[in-house]
């Protein structure tokens, strides 16, 4: 693994495009917030502790926990037509299985938890965009929570480990190609809640990848923390 | 997540104490994982935890150490019902055995018949309360299924004129004062009845419109300041420029 | 934020108020809340905008699209509104199929527009069976009432600010690439919207969402200036509460004069 590689942005491999964190965005949600790694701009709403209907879908014994996460049509450069697609459907699940760990459903018997993820402009990242967002969005909301998640995209461009890849390093293509390793954890504790892979990697090098995006969700917390701590410390909020 | 059990006067108190301004109370803002403070002697309070040899926030909120308990006063989030709170909310159906009511919480309330100060008829019970109407109502029993209100007691019962609005739940303690200090103010300069529910929902009822804009525009005000102390002097102030 | 319905009470004081010319924000019945325009919500739009109109915040985004014309209009380019109203912007929006009031928010906004004859459709003609068709999104992000008023001064800001995209040599769009080539709009022409709301007897403009709320009826007008005359070009009534004609006729002479002021303050940020 070379220390030495260019980025076409100039970037470090340690180095995450500029972050953007503001919270309270949306008054009409409990908790909101935006979070943006340089082009990738999300935005996200939280809605709960409410009542679930129809009252079958309640669970007696634990709250739910519900995602949605998709695109903005004109988010991309190919306009994606309204409504659902299975790509947003399968990050709207693994992100609720990011969040969940932080939170204690348990406290929220019969009831739902809504989390709302857009993404208002995409340049690769967008479901680590969209979890960061989430994350405060759900402390805005006064949830109980073990810990605030972070989330960052680790990947590989060849045989080089980079963090927060763009579209194009995503697209990179010689040597050993691209690889996209997008992660998730627990700020404050070593519990990993999102895991998801696509390229070639190889084994031994997982711990290096992990331990580049654990470093990396520490700028993200920072980022967070402060996001949330500015509703308050200007004496007044939203 | 264990914590000490804690009344709702916890956020009273951390109203008691914004006002004096102590200097042995530390506060400040914290996020859900961070550490408040780190020793074996401190409890976890409410919205707090012990991890090993540190007390954690389980809450975004404002972390308030004075004392050996550690507390956490919350800023944002929904109205976690209790029983004793007096909440106000609208009524939205009729059922053989009572009413269905929006108390503006994560379970629904419901006022049994028998629980309404008079004795209503089964076939005029919507000649009581309508759907739409307003209440103001205690909380006596809270289940997973719902929350149980009666109207049996001081200032509750069904509210005419007037019209309600919300502010966040956490922030009723701020609206109500030291021992109620705030509202009187309010209710003293505009001359409106007010009552304060606990699940952010306040209910207005003044002589004139503006008497009532006015208290509205009061309340607001105080609901938004989150940090800020010597909050009664404040309003006092406003309404020596509002004139 | 809370999902409770409008109460009794409530209506009934908001209808004193109105009656007494009085609203909680201190404003007169016809008065709008402040405005507020920002564009490049994203940078992958060919147009974009944001608006905010006192708490409501919506953003419009504008794609274009190479397609065959209508058959009935072989001449001309298309126009497409479309919209969503996302559950993030409020706890009575509800995932799933459209409900009624996400159907009609794009449609108003589109008769708004296309009946204004502000886009000039034989403009977006490349070649003979080959034209663009514009593609307008508009999401609220927070409701706090008047949003089809709000989505129509947004969807103008978009289309002013919109530019052409690349054409490669081979016929194929490159969306990555803009040119600085405004769309085919008369510069003449700005069409607006106005939503009359009324409650007993009163009639308001931009109504907060729990003004909105306490209304029984509704009418939009949508309403341009062409050839220096004051044009209506698309009207909708929603509600069952009737509107009398002397009420109409006073209307009429409000929205010109409502139309008059608008104009010139969008003038600072179109």
């Amino acid at each position: 693994m070379s220390k030495e590689y260019k980025r076409s942005d100039g970037r470090k491999n340690n180095q995450l495009r500029p972050i953007v964190a503001k919270v309270g965005i949306i008054p009409n949600a409990d908790g909101s917030a935006m979070f943006a790694f340089g082009g990738t701009i999300a935005i996200a709403a939280v809605y709960g502790p409410r009542q679930l209907h129809p009252q079958h879908m309640q669970n007696p014994s634990t709250g739910i926990l519900r995602c949605n996460y998709d695109l903005l049509s004109f988010s991309v450069y190919d306009r994606k037509k309204p409504g659902p697609s299975r790509r947003s459907n399968e990050i709207s699940k693994v992100t609720e299985w990011a969040l969940a760990p932080a939170l204690d459903l348990k406290e929220f018997p019969a009831q739902v938890v809504d989390v709302q993820i857009y993404i208002l402009q995409a340049d690769a990242g967008t479901r680590t965009a969209g979890i960061n967002a989430a994350s405060m969005a759900l402390a805005h909301a006064g949830l109980p929570m073990k810990d605030l998640i972070c989330s960052v995209a680790v990947g590989k461009n060849d045989k080089h480990l980079i963090v927060d890849l763009t579209k194009e390093e995503e697209d990179y293509e010689e040597g050993e190609g691209a690889t996209d390793f997008a992660m998730a954890k627990l700020a404050n504790h070593d519990e990993l809640t999102l895991l998801q892979m696509d390229g070639k990697i190889q084994p031994n090098i997982v711990k290096d990848a992990l331990k580049l995006g654990s470093e990396a969700c520490k700028e993200v917390y920072e980022a967070q923390k402060k996001a949330l701590k500015e509703v308050v410390n200007g004496g007044e909020e939203k | 997540m264990s914590y000490i059990e804690n009344e709702n006067n916890e956020a009273h108190e951390a109203i008691r104490d914004s006002e004096d301004s102590s200097d042995f109370m530390k506060r400040f803002v914290v996020v859900p994982g961070e550490t408040i403070i780190e020793g074996e002697d401190y409890l976890p309070g409410e919205g707090t935890r012990r991890e090993g040899s540190k007390i954690v926030s389980s809450k975004f909120g404002l972390a308030e150490i004075a004392g050996r308990v550690i507390k956490l006063i919350p800023i944002f989030g929904a109205f976690i019902a209790r029983r004793n709170n007096v909440v106000i909310g609208r009524v939205t159906d009729i059922t053989y055995s009572g009413w269905l009511v929006d108390i503006d919480s994560s379970t629904s309330g419901f006022l049994p018949i028998d629980e309404s100060p008079r004795f209503v008829n089964r076939n005029e019970m919507d000649q009581y309360l309508a759907i739409g109407d307003v209440i103001a109502a205690k909380i006596w029993s809270v289940k997973t299924k719902g929350i149980d209100l009666t109207l049996k007691g001081k200032g509750l019962g069904k509210l005419e004129g007037g019209f309600i609005f919300r502010v966040i739940p956490s922030r009723v303690p701020r609206v109500i004062g030291r021992e109620g200090s705030m509202v009187n103010l309010i209710k003293d300069k505009t001359g409106c009845n007010i009552t304060v529910g606990q699940n952010g929902w306040i209910w207005i009822r003044g002589e004139t419109i503006d008497a009532e804009i006015k208290a509205r525009k009061a309340i607001e005000l105080v609901s938004e300041k989150v940090h800020v102390g010597g909050l009664t002097d404040k309003i006092e102030a406003w309404f020596m420029e509002e004139k | 934020m809370s999902g409770m319905e409008m109460s009794n009470l409530t209506i009934e004081t908001l209808d004193r108020m109105f009656a007494d010319k009085k609203r909680f924000d201190s404003r007169g019945l016809l008065d709008l809340r402040n405005i507020e325009v920002t564009y490049d919500v994203s940078d992958k739009a060919e147009g974009s905008a944001r608006i905010k109109m006192g708490k409501t915040d919506v953003v419009v985004g504008i794609k274009l699209q190479v397609g065959e014309p209508y058959p009935d209009s072989p001449e001309k380019g298309n126009l497409m509104v479309s919209g969503d109203l996302l559950p993030l912007a409020s706890p009575r929006f509800e995932s799933g199929p459209p409900g009624f009031e996400a159907i009609e928010l794009p449609r108003l906004v589109d008769r708004a527009i296309r009946e204004s004859g502000m886009i000039k459709f034989e403009d977006l003609v490349i070649e003979k069976g080959k034209v663009w068709t514009i593609i307008i999104d508009i999401y609220p992000i927070n409701d706090d009432g008047n949003l089809i008023d709000a989505s129509t001064i947004c969807a103008l800001a978009a289309l002013k600010s919109a530019v052409f995209p690349e054409i490669d040599k081979e016929g194929k769009i490159d969306y990555e690439k803009k040119t600085d080539k405004k769309l085919p709009l008369s510069k003449d022409i700005l069409p607006l919207s106005f939503s009359f709301f009324k409650l007993g007897n009163s009639i308001i403009l931009d109504p907060t969402r729990e003004e909105e709320e306490a209304c029984e009826s509704r009418v939009t007008f949508g309403i341009s200036k062409w050839n220096s005359q004051y044009m209506l070009n698309s009207c909708q009534k929603k509600g069952e509460a009737p509107f009398t004609s002397e009420e109409i006729e006073k209307i009429m002479e409000i929205i010109t004069k409502k139309f008059d002021e608008v104009s010139k303050k969008l003038k600072n940020f179109l």
